[in-house]
């Protein structure tokens, strides 16, 4: 009997990577509603040490494949590490970050242990369909045709149901120090033919990374900002509010502005608390990676764009007159504040 | 070296629209396209080619229609095209799909596949990696480069978001590729003659793959997901909205919100 709710701990060079953080919060949820634990299954090279913080943030039981072949991920070792781990313990559900590594690794673990996945999943829920009155299924729901359209997927038969989620979807659980739980080791036989390629050089890139997933405020700009100078006016706008600069996919394609910042369908999912909305018109494919944001302001000369759909404040009004003199008022007035 | 790439015949998402009355997805006029990473694919093969030798073969699934992109692709200079279509194979999710496409292949000959990281109409990522395990070869996703080729390996490099990899890789393998890989050639005039006078597509249905398909791995009854519903988005309800503020009136606003909001 398939049961408990699995996570993939992603973990680059031993850090726990948030997306399976957050992926444990929405597992706890899930666990809750089938009556059922969660389970976080970490692999990885000398990390047994980490799986204290997944308990802490929610994990039950922790599953640690330690071994020397997992120490920078390789699609083959990892494969049939988790597949054994899944043959083993038969869970119920399987939850991986929609990461390049969890993309790469849970379609080959799909296919060999025969079950369905879905990827990409916005939203994840316990129900039933009409055809099964009598049994929990994990409701996948996720975009498709470029966010146009959103489809709920369940996977009726076969277990484990699996999903990706992207980061920044769901909302990791606070530290809880109080938590405990078990930490389980599972030993896999390794064989040097399980190396299939041969890593010839990995090089990390530290171009000043800057995550916008993890900014609590973004100033994005679109096409209306006309220039890709004007970047250094949004740039100062999110100096003074502590934030990021990012981008809908038009100024990407032209080259304003590097791959990293853009927001939407085919960039990232952002949740910021605040989203300033530059010029930004709001083609469903952008709307899809930011309307999650806690406040969205959008300034926009456009008053039929549909950004104002979105929008929690909507300005009709030109980005170039505006964001200069909104960045000066709040300087002053964080100024006074500091002054008081 | 023969090199056979996956491509998959797409609406042009972007150019999708909704009825704003009906809330429905308008299709008619979208016009079809070769999915971008799998165009980015058969150019890097036709590059692979023209470096190393050999016949480039490209693979589509899909409706009698996906015809015309395996034309585009011949047009493009790829020697050889077969389409995979049958109703039997309709409604498959990407465990099915890459069933039928690998049960395909497993007819070829090939040292190197190529497919596109993901389609734009589906955007799973999932049928490159799902073919190679069907087939028992190894994968390497998200490829950025071909660094170096012969028939015996393949040196790629792969990308992940905080790094790259250089990965050598024995042949028989597969790749995924980002739309980094290569940008796509223009078909030719000769091209597009060739395409339609001088070569064929191979029409590939249920009796020509019989011997290599599992029944029960196909189309939509070998399908383990399903669509329980679709559905288009609700938008987000609209907040305040002010159409005739001056930029100081506007800045006011704003900051009056922002403080409310104890964001500043």
């Amino acid at each position: 009997m398939s049961k408990d709710v699995y996570v993939l701990a992603e973990q680059r060079d031993g850090n726990i990577q948030k997306v399976s953080i957050e992926l444990i919060g929405k597992a706890t949820e899930l666990a809750a509603d089938l009556g059922q634990k969660v389970v976080a299954v970490l692999l990885g090279s000398g990390i047994k040490d980490k799986a204290d913080v997944l308990i802490k943030h929610g994990a039950d039981k922790v599953i640690v494949v330690d071994d020397p072949m997992l120490a920078e991920y390789v699609t083959e070792p990892y494969a049939k590490a988790l597949y054994e781990v899944i043959k083993a313990c038969d869970p119920e559900i399987v939850l991986y970050g929609a990461t390049s590594i969890g993309r790469d690794l849970a379609p080959r673990v799909s296919a060999r242990v025969h079950t369905g996945l879905t990827a990409d999943c916005t939203k994840l829920d316990i129900g039933t369909i009409d055809a099964m009155p009598d049994t929990k299924l994990l409701l996948m729901t996720r975009p498709a045709f470029g966010g146009n359209i959103m489809a709920t997927i369940v996977c009726k038969d076969h277990r484990p149901q699996m999903a990706t989620v992207r980061p920044g979807v769901m909302k990791a659980l606070p530290r809880d120090e109080a938590r405990t739980g078990e930490v389980v080791d599972f030993k896999v036989d390794f064989t040097p033919a399980d190396m299939n390629v041969t890593i010839k050089e990995i090089v990390k890139e530290d171009k000043k990374k800057v995550d916008i997933t993890e900014a609590k405020v973004l100033v994005s700009g679109g096409r209306g900002i006309g220039s890709p100078e004007f970047f250094g006016e949004l740039q100062k706008l999110a100096d003074v509010l502590g934030g990021e600069v990012s981008s809908s996919r038009a100024n990407v394609d032209a080259g304003w502005i590097e791959k990293d910042r853009q927001v939407g369908q085919t960039g990232k999912t952002v949740r910021p608390d605040l989203y300033v909305a530059c010029g930004i018109s709001g083609a469903i494919q952008h709307v899809a990676g930011m309307e999650s944001s806690e406040y969205i302001v959008a300034i926009n000369l456009n008053d039929t764009a549909p950004i104002f759909d979105v929008a929690d404040l909507g300005i009709v009004g030109d980005v170039k007159a505006i964001v200069p003199k909104l960045t000066e008022a709040i300087a002053k007035r964080k100024a006074e504040k500091a002054a008081q | 070296m023969k090199i056979v790439v996956c491509a998959k015949q797409v609406p042009d998402t972007t150019e999708v629209k909704l009825d704003p009355k009906t809330n429905t997805l308008i299709r008619d006029g979208v016009p079809s396209i070769i999915n971008p990473d799998d165009k980015a694919g058969i150019e890097a093969a036709l590059q692979l080619k023209e470096k190393v030798g050999g016949t480039v073969t490209v693979v589509s699934m899909g409706p009698p229609q996906a015809d015309a992109a395996l034309r585009e692709a011949l047009a493009m200079g790829c020697d050889e095209a077969i389409l995979v279509t049958d109703r039997a194979f309709g409604g498959a999710d990407t465990w099915a799909t890459s069933s039928t496409i690998a049960a395909a292949l497993k007819k070829i000959d090939y040292d190197i596949i190529i497919t596109g990281r993901q389609a734009i109409d589906g955007d799973t990522a999932q049928v490159g990696p799902q073919i190679a395990e069907h087939l028992g070869i190894p994968q390497v996703s998200y490829a950025e480069e071909i660094i170096d080729a012969s028939e015996e390996k393949i040196v790629v490099k792969r990308q992940f978001e905080d790094r790259y990899h250089i990965i050598e890789v024995k042949t028989p393998c597969l790749i995924t590729a980002l739309a980094e890989l290569a940008t796509p050639r223009y078909m030719t005039v000769h091209g597009i003659f060739d395409a339609y006078r001088e070569k064929e597509v191979k029409v590939w249905t249920l009796e020509e793959l019989k011997d290599t398909v599992d029944m029960s791995n196909i189309g939509l009854k070998g399908s383990p997901t399903n669509v329980k519903q679709s559905f288009t988005k609700q938008a987000k309800g609209k907040g305040l909205y002010y159409k005739d503020l001056s930029a100081e009136e506007a800045v006011e606003t704003i900051v009056a919100k922002l403080e409310e909001r104890h964001i500043i």
